[in-house]
């Protein structure tokens, strides 16, 4: 299963807990706002992925790739 | 080549009824069923005029597909975009005042089409209400229309923050999909006026009509809004993959000089004339070129113009409409503005270079494709107008006019 990270823009105010998460995959740009990696997250970040998509306090972040998420 | 204004018979009923009859009802489907409009329609190749050019045969298709998948099945809802925030943009009032009753028909056949039993016609505002109000008088729809006045701005037209103003919250896009979740949570159809009005003459003469007029892959005509440095601006009628240089010609520009064409409007780009006179007005080329069909809209620039200090009074105020919800259009917006007034007022090479950094991330980083949109209109400016930028850099600028008024939002 390839998951990549989403994010929800509207939702998300800029608390900047992915970057620190998974600076791998996320950085912020000059204001605080991820620059998300669109790639497939790697198995080996599976988990840190998972952990902030959780710990996102607007749960703004998440993990799309489901067949639901395909479309 | 006209025919939606070909076709426009003002607003009186009996006029419209007399020339075009009664709209080709076959009877609504059941909800989550297709209607044999929509076949039509798809064979027709008929692609949404508010400017995102999508296959409205598509969109029909995804608005059952939800309703058939939903747990509970409930008739979807058609929602008429007349809402034109878009500041350049003149079409959809011009054909609400001379063909609403073409318009009425194409969202009540789309609706009949789909299986809903509702439609919602935003406006910011004109008479379509009492042409509603007459038609529902003599009983000419078998489906609820109603005529809403939404506020003026230019997101209010923005599908999800058109769906989220119609279940009374602020007209700011929300991120939802109307064809999943719309206007009462129900499956919504959002289309442009244009496209309804188009819709509508289809089903009455046929996909094969509809195609003898057009590009292959953009079939059909569109209404342009000619403006800017012409001497006759207005909304004018062209074959999809008509010339730009033809468009400007009908507006009587003899020769577009060395200005620049905005096409798309604020949130599409400019071309220098020379580049944009032989390119076709069709969605799918000018999105190839780095530019924008959008809505329809080409402004001459005259070459007497600043073009950098135009684009930045329209950044500014892209800024300002912006809906303040995500990054990008809180911080990011402003940002940009302010480096290419510095760029356009001080000649600050400094704020070219954060102008050039910041650009690159505001596409795909907001809720809606507002700093998108805003992004490329900059970019492109920065091509069209490489020398002023030169000149501006070196404390000069080559405009003869100094005045800002080209461009000027007319209704905002």
């Amino acid at each position: 299963m390839e998951a990549r990270l989403r994010i929800d823009r509207i939702a998300c105010d800029g608390a900047g807990l992915c970057a620190e998460l998974l600076p791998e995959l996320v950085r912020l740009d000059e204001w605080g706002y991820p620059i998300v990696d669109a790639r497939p997250v790697p198995e080996a970040l599976a988990g840190a992925a998972r952990d902030a998509v959780r710990l996102c306090p607007k749960l703004a972040l998440r993990l799309a790739g489901t067949v639901a998420d395909a479309a | 080549m006209t025919r939606l204004l070909a076709a426009a018979t003002g607003p009186d009923l009996d006029a419209h009824l007399r020339v075009h009859g009664p709209g080709p009802l076959r009877g609504a489907v059941r909800p989550g069923q297709l209607g044999p409009l929509v076949e039509e329609v798809a064979a027709a190749g008929l692609r949404g005029r508010g400017g995102g050019w999508f296959p409205t045969s598509r969109k029909m298709a995804a608005v059952a597909d939800a309703v058939a998948g939903a747990v509970r099945s409930r008739a979807p809802v058609v929602v008429v975009n007349a809402m034109e925030g878009e500041p350049l943009s003149g079409k959809d009032a011009h054909l609400l005042d001379v063909a609403p009753h073409l318009v009425l028909d194409g969202a009540v056949l789309a609706a009949e089409a789909i299986g809903a039993r509702r439609v919602v016609a935003a406006v910011t505002g004109g008479t379509l209400h009492l042409r509603a109000a007459e038609r529902r008088a003599r009983g000419v729809d078998p489906v609820e229309v109603e005529v809403r006045a939404g506020p003026e701005r230019y997101l209010s037209g923005q599908e999800s923050a058109l769906v989220r103003w119609i279940n009374g919250g602020p007209a700011l896009p929300s991120g939802a999909v109307p064809y999943e979740k719309g206007v009462g949570g129900r499956p919504t159809l959002v289309a442009n006026a244009e496209t309804f009005a188009h819709l509508a003459l289809i089903a009455r003469r046929g996909a094969r009509w509809f195609r003898s007029a057009g590009s292959a892959s953009a079939p059909g005509t569109a209404l342009v809004t000619v403006g800017g440095d012409v001497p006759s601006p207005g909304v004018l009628e062209v074959a999809v993959g008509t010339p730009v240089g033809e468009v400007l010609h009908a507006a009587g520009v003899q020769a577009p000089g060395e200005g620049a064409v905005l096409l798309g409007g604020f949130g599409g780009a400019f071309l220098s004339a020379g580049d944009a006179a032989g390119i076709p007005l069709h969605p799918d080329v000018l999105r190839d070129a780095g530019a924008a069909l959008g809505p329809g809209i080409v402004s001459l620039l005259a070459a007497e113009r600043c073009g950098l200090a135009e684009t930045a009074r329209i950044a500014r105020w892209m800024a300002r409409q912006g809906a303040q919800q995500c990054g990008p259009c809180m911080f990011g917006l402003p940002a940009v503005a302010s480096d290419l007034e510095g760029l356009a007022y001080d000649g600050d090479a400094r704020a070219l270079e954060r102008l050039h950094r910041r650009l690159g991330l505001l596409p795909g980083r907001g809720g809606c494709a507002h700093p998108d949109g805003t992004a490329r209109l900059i970019a492109s400016a920065l091509a069209a107008f490489r020398t002023d930028v030169a000149a501006h850099l070196s404390g000069h600028c080559l405009a003869a006019v100094r005045s800002m008024t080209a461009l000027q939002p007319q209704n905002h």
